[in-house]
């Protein structure tokens, strides 16, 4: 199997401790060369944290396992320079289709609206994402330990000790700070007995990856009850490569090895293809899902991101998403409290806004399984008549539910937002995620997206950059070397002279999406969600802002 | 007013970001009100909801429309 892809080995080498035997503390370790680990890694290095990363294996992800990418997380890639390879290698794709027996009953489209960089979705095998997340992390500065595995840790009261187990023998690290992305069977949890509640779904699924010439469309299709797979329910989506990715429902009962044997896998395939075309097997699995999370995603200095802190179904695609989102919302709060210009509180908002991504995931996608697997006759016929209704009424299709694919929160119960004081219409409140548009930069066609993150910005809408004010310019200015810099970003109708930064809005889309008059100021978190709006631009928004953004306002 | 056959489920006091989060409100709501009844609870459940729901509505000439859309293909199916 995998004749589209050759796994590289990374190299090992010996840590220098081995020889040394000096035990070295370091400002942030990361545990996991997962999506999520790496993500954090490097975004890491980009706010200039030296980062050492552990990962007890030596290659990517053995399997595709991980295939859709959100829009959310292409963003949040582009943010890490590493957004590129993925969506060009990966397939995009927007159109869903969803079958009832016989027939299509209806299809939907992820991206109504037109004007942002990035599609609805992109597919890409999992080891693919990876080996361009390494590359991109060596090149950011990421210090990579291949084969360290971490065998014991004990927290301290102002670091972490761990202890890593290599080819040579074992050795002491300290960490002022500790990332945990060890996945769902994290050993680093487990070692230090910390909980994860929720539950299994009796239910097992089957995945193919198969390599074949065929004309599917870039589109996923959803049968529930199709007759090549009768009651139960099949997904199929296209990889690069030429590679499909088929999802077959199993039911309970079924035997997991007997099920991979590739004499019982085919013969589905077969059945689901319906003609005689060539195909190969590039990977089968077998699997069962839980849908659970810890309770708090910080522990002292030991920080979790990913399937070790929520575990979800797979319909919806929100389990690698979700974890990417962990690490985009966490890095820039831990550089804040590691430079002391933020309390530990926000490291909490952490695990706040994140618990409450988990527990929306954990909601959808629940939502998602009882649908796809009925338990009881009449949630069974619910589910059938609203498939049957979908045919023709507008009402049912809105019900069906072959997984609400993953979206990012809106954090609008966020200790960190500045609530409106304002009136604005749309969805661009405090704590939203910030939508794209096409804008000019220099004159040239360029993603708002692109312009924003990383940083706080204050984005001040207008119609002609001149009417920005000499004052206004310099004290903008002045708070971008502010001891929490805010960097101005100005968005017009049309061009003209300015010394801050400016992007031209021609199409009108930013003003729109973001229900902007002139003279309206948004403040953007270094994660892209909105902290405050007001009408009228004004720095001691900003300022009193940012105190709110960065958790630097007295307990209530 | 003529019977309503575009998505028309929402809660007073919530906000929604998704389109599809108040029709998901109102499926699990329902699953819900079935859970742990056996087949013959859930068939009088069924049926007094029908009824009460139809109380609500009160103008025939909808329910007459809405009973035709339900039953069409019943003895196809």
């Amino acid at each position: 199997m995998h004749s589209t892809y050759n796994y590289k080995k990374f190299p090992y080498s010996p840590p220098p401790e081995l020889k040394s035997g000096a035990t070295q503390r370091h400002p942030l370790i990361v545990i996991g060369c997962g999506p999520v680990g790496l993500a954090a890694a490097i975004d890491a290095r980009q706010h200039g944290i030296p980062v050492l990363l552990l990962d007890d294996d030596d290659t990517v992800s053995v399997g595709s396992r991980g295939l859709c990418y959100a829009k959310r997380t292409l963003e949040v890639l582009d943010r890490l320079g590493c957004g590129d390879p993925v969506a060009a290698k990966g397939v995009s794709w927007d159109v869903g289709r969803t079958f009832f027996r016989d027939d299509e009953v209806f299809n939907f489209n992820l991206r109504p609206q037109t004007g942002s960089k990035r599609p609805g979705m992109v597919n890409l095998q999992q080891y693919y994402l990876e080996d361009y997340m390494v590359q991109r992390a060596l090149e950011a500065g990421v210090n990579f330990r291949w084969k360290n595995k971490v065998v014991a840790v004990t927290p301290q009261h102002d670091h972490v000790q761990l202890q890593v187990e290599t080819p040579d023998g074992v050795y002491v690290l300290e960490a002022d700070w500790l990332i945990v992305c060890d996945g769902a069977r994290s050993p680093v949890r487990t070692m230090l007995g910390l909980d994860i509640d929720g539950k299994v779904f009796m239910d097992r699924f089957l995945i193919a990856d198969v390599l074949m010439k065929a004309d599917f469309p870039a589109e996923r299709w959803f049968w529930f009850d199709p007759p090549f797979h009768p009651n139960q329910s099949v997904l199929l989506h296209r990889e690069a490569d030429d590679v499909y990715r088929i999802d077959f429902q199993l039911g309970w009962d079924a035997d997991p090895e007997e099920e991979k044997k590739p004499e019982n896998v085919i013969p589905r395939i077969k059945a689901m293809l319906g003609d005689d075309r060539e195909f190969s097997l590039e990977w089968v699995s077998v699997y069962t899902f839980q849908c659970r999370r810890m309770n708090e995603f910080r522990h002292g200095r030991c920080l979790f991101a990913g399937d070790v802190a929520h575990q979800v179904s797979p319909f919806g695609a929100r389990g690698a998403n979700s974890g990417i989102q962990d690490a985009d919302n966490l890095i820039w709060k831990l550089k804040l409290v590691m430079d002391d210009k933020a309390p530990l509180r926000l490291l909490d908002s952490y695990s706040d806004e994140r618990g409450f991504g988990a527990d929306e995931n954990i909601l959808n996608s629940t939502r998602s399984t009882d649908f796809i697997t009925p338990k009881g006759k009449v949630s069974q016929t619910f589910r059938n008549a609203v498939l049957e209704l979908s045919r023709t009424l507008p009402f049912a299709r809105k019900l069906v539910n072959s997984g609400r694919l993953s979206v990012p929160s809106y954090l609008t119960d966020s200790v960190l937002n500045t609530p409106d004081s304002e009136a604005f219409d749309g969805d661009m409140v405090p704590g939203a995620p910030m939508e794209d548009a096409p804008v000019l930069l220099d004159g040239q066609p360029a993603w708002l997206m692109d312009q924003l993150g990383g940083r706080f910005q204050a984005l001040v809408f207008c119609d002609d950059p001149a009417s920005v004010s000499e004052t206004m310019q310099r004290q903008l200015l002045a708070l971008a070397a502010a001891e929490v810099p805010v960097e101005p970003l100005i968005i017009a109708r049309k061009t003209g002279k300015c010394q801050l930064k400016l992007v031209v809005d021609q199409e009108g889309l930013a003003f729109s999406r973001y229900d902007a008059r002139p003279n309206t100021l948004y403040l953007a978190r270094p994660d892209q969600h909105v902290a405050a709006r007001w009408r009228e631009a004004k720095v001691s928004h900003i300022v009193a802002a940012v105190t709110r953004a960065t958790a630097n306002f007295s307990e209530e | 007013m003529p019977l309503i056959l575009e998505p028309n489920f929402r809660e007073q006091g919530k906000r929604y970001f998704r389109d599809f989060s108040p029709g998901d409100d109102f499926y699990q709501l329902l699953v819900d009100t079935h859970r742990d009844l056996t087949d013959e609870q859930s068939a009088m459940v069924n049926a007094k909801l029908i009824l009460i729901l139809s109380n609500h509505v009160g103008d025939i000439a909808v329910l007459r429309e809405a009973m035709a859309l339900a039953r069409a293909d019943a003895e196809t199916n």
